[in-house]
């Protein structure tokens, strides 16, 4: 009989063993610097649409895209989507447990940026009908596969591929795996987008597991900074966005290749890009 | 995925729907109504047809927009798994019979605040409930003849002229905002202060361009000035999400940060056509020249009553016949 009370109790702790993922996530990490380093902090360069497989219509968004947007107040605060989140400083991930079976029921995410949170659920849940809510986090649900969690986003509100005026719609769906290499944490997005891109776009961010990180608040408040007509959206007409052009010439790459678009992410496209005209260098004032 | 199952339904009830927003030839034996609590006292129903509002509490309920009258019996039973409280109040947001069609019917399964405090055996008891609206919607509806003409039962009860009218039900403060020569020229958002939601009709949706109705009295700078009207009502809680909740007239529930993409939307074609033709563009050179390309995988259409092509026809006779 004894035995048998072990034996339970084994089994007990086998299944929760299995059950339960093989990894912890659970703790702070500190955003590292050496990928992609323009991305995460300065911010990529207007007309900088290289290894990007949009389309025609993103394209054409992104070139009457003017900063200018950012001064106004409803679009001074606006919090990155869950998809360019891991582009930007520190983060936080703790478990959420149910007391009684310790089941995991979700994990949930701290940005230091922009202070935004968002659930990833574990609990088999499914996600909300077409007509709820879209959110910059969406909805998120996640399994383990082996030592990898992957996470499924929908209900995306519109948001954006890179700073720089590309477009991500609120038709996208967002896959990420969470892969841990002893105290490293990459990111891996997966951005599927039936409206601006032809492929999928893939990007990695790596982070560096911290536990004395302290993270400050994100207060934001809108202000009017630049007095302008109500109403008024800057954008650029058409073919007037002189800025484009600076891009392609400070670097001497080709404007067919700066305009991106699938073939540009692929290594073949190095040959290509030797056969293709460069623009005259910038003019220094 | 399923999301475009839903874009779908919503592209063949346009469709079938045709310009006269009508209910005949359309199947809505498979129509399901669903009910989406928004927040506070507000609910949204989805089914076919233009989204329905739902404010429901201690006095009864409150509907903005109908549907189509065939789905009246379903509306009226999604109604009652929020309230068993009598339709005290019905707000047409515009004229249009994807959200006038069930007038008729919601009117009759309610009943007004006197029919619902005096007896029975007084006139006004059995009338209905209240159908509110903008004074050139009951012009449309009352012609004798037209594309909106109606049978009385339909039409709406307590007209107003001027800015707004107010109501104050179940606790809560609702203004009824007349919005000029944007889609029609009847036109109201509703928003409802304390539960803290706008329902907006079809001046702001999540599946198609601005339809602007120039036959009906709309415009592109009136579109975009009830675009502006209801941006500057939000207040969000952070980051330009949640706080007031945004339910359009077809779609999906928003928020400020849905609308003010859409205005951007708005404006920015707004400009790129008013340019063209400043610099004496015709309709065709306008067309050819695509300025809705970044816009057309969220709302575009080649199919169906309302296809970019209109849009932007609309956009252009609006600019060039220079309407308010």
């Amino acid at each position: 009989m004894k035995n048998l009370k072990w034996a339970g109790i084994a089994a007990i702790f086998l299944l929760t063993s299995l059950s339960s993922a093989q990894v912890n996530l659970a703790g702070t990490y500190a955003m590292t610097l050496d990928e992609d380093f323009p991305e995460r902090l300065p911010g990529p360069e207007i007309g900088d649409y290289l290894g990007i497989p949009l389309n025609a219509a993103a394209r054409a968004h992104a070139e009457a895209w003017d900063a200018s947007l950012l001064t106004l107040p409803e679009y001074q605060c606006r919090v990155h989507p869950i998809d360019y989140v891991p582009s930007f400083f520190n983060i936080r991930i703790w478990e959420e447990r149910d007391k009684d079976s310790q089941q995991l029921i979700a994990y949930h995410e701290h940005h230091e940026a922009w202070g935004t949170e968002r659930t990833i659920w574990m609990d088999g849940r499914p996600h909300p009908p077409d007509y709820a809510l879209h959110t910059s986090q969406g909805f998120s649900t996640g399994k383990w596969d082996g030592e990898i969690l992957t996470v499924t986003t929908t209900h995306l509100k519109q948001g954006w591929i890179r700073r720089n005026g590309i477009p991500r719609s609120d038709r996208a769906i967002v896959y990420e795996n969470y892969i841990k290499h002893g105290n490293h944490l990459t990111w891996v997005t997966v951005i599927h987008d039936p409206a601006y891109l032809t492929e999928p776009f893939i990007r990695t961010r790596d982070f560096v597991e911290s536990p004395g990180l302290v993270m400050g608040a994100y207060p934001c408040e809108s202000v009017v900074e630049v007095v302008m007509p109500k109403g008024k959206i800057p954008h650029h007409l058409p073919g007037t966005n002189e800025f484009l052009a600076e891009f392609p010439a400070r670097y001497g790459i080709p404007v067919e290749a700066a305009m991106g678009g699938a073939e540009t992410m692929y290594p073949e496209y190095q040959l290509k890009l030797k056969t293709l005209p460069k623009p005259p260098p910038l003019k220094k004032n | 995925m399923r999301l475009k199952l839903f874009e779908r339904a919503f592209a063949l009830t346009v469709v079938a729907a045709g310009l006269g927003y009508a209910q005949q030839n359309q199947d809505f034996s498979k129509v399901e109504i669903h009910v989406l609590p928004v927040q506070g006292q507000v609910y949204m129903l989805v089914g076919q047809g233009g989204n329905i509002t739902v404010q429901a509490g201690a006095d009864g309920v409150f509907l903005v927009d109908t549907m189509y009258a065939p789905l009246a019996d379903k509306i009226v039973a999604a109604i009652r798994t929020i309230s068993k409280g009598p339709i005290r109040y019905i707000v047409d947001t515009h004229v249009h019979g994807d959200h006038t069609g069930g007038n008729e019917p919601l009117r009759k399964a309610g009943s007004t605040i006197t029919g619902g405090n005096v007896s029975a055996d007084i006139k006004d008891s059995a009338e209905g409930a209240q159908i509110i609206a903008h004074q050139n919607i009951l012009n449309r509806m009352s012609a004798a003849k037209g594309p909106d003409a109606a049978k009385s039962a339909a039409w709406p009860t307590d007209t107003f002229v001027g800015d707004e009218k107010d109501i104050f039900f179940n606790g809560e403060g609702i203004q009824v905002i007349h919005i000029p020569a944007a889609h029609t020229d009847g036109d109201s958002i509703v928003f409802f202060r304390r539960s803290d939601v706008i329902s907006t009709g079809d001046l702001f949706t999540t599946t198609n361009y601005p339809v602007i109705d120039l036959d009906r009295g709309g415009s592109i700078q009136g579109f975009i000035a009830g675009l502006q009207k209801i941006v500057d009502t939000i207040i969000p809680v952070y980051g330009q999400e949640g706080g007031t909740m945004v339910v359009p007239g077809h779609g999906r529930l928003c928020d400020l940060g849905d609308v003010i993409e859409y205005r951007e939307m708005a404006i920015i074609i707004r400009d790129r056509i008013q340019d063209m033709v400043g610099k004496g563009m015709t309709l065709e050179q306008v067309k050819a020249a695509k300025p809705t390309l970044d816009y057309d995988p969220l709302y575009g259409s080649t199919t169906g009553f309302w296809t970019t092509d209109k849009f932007v026809e609309a956009v252009y006779k609006s600019l060039k016949d220079n309407k308010k």
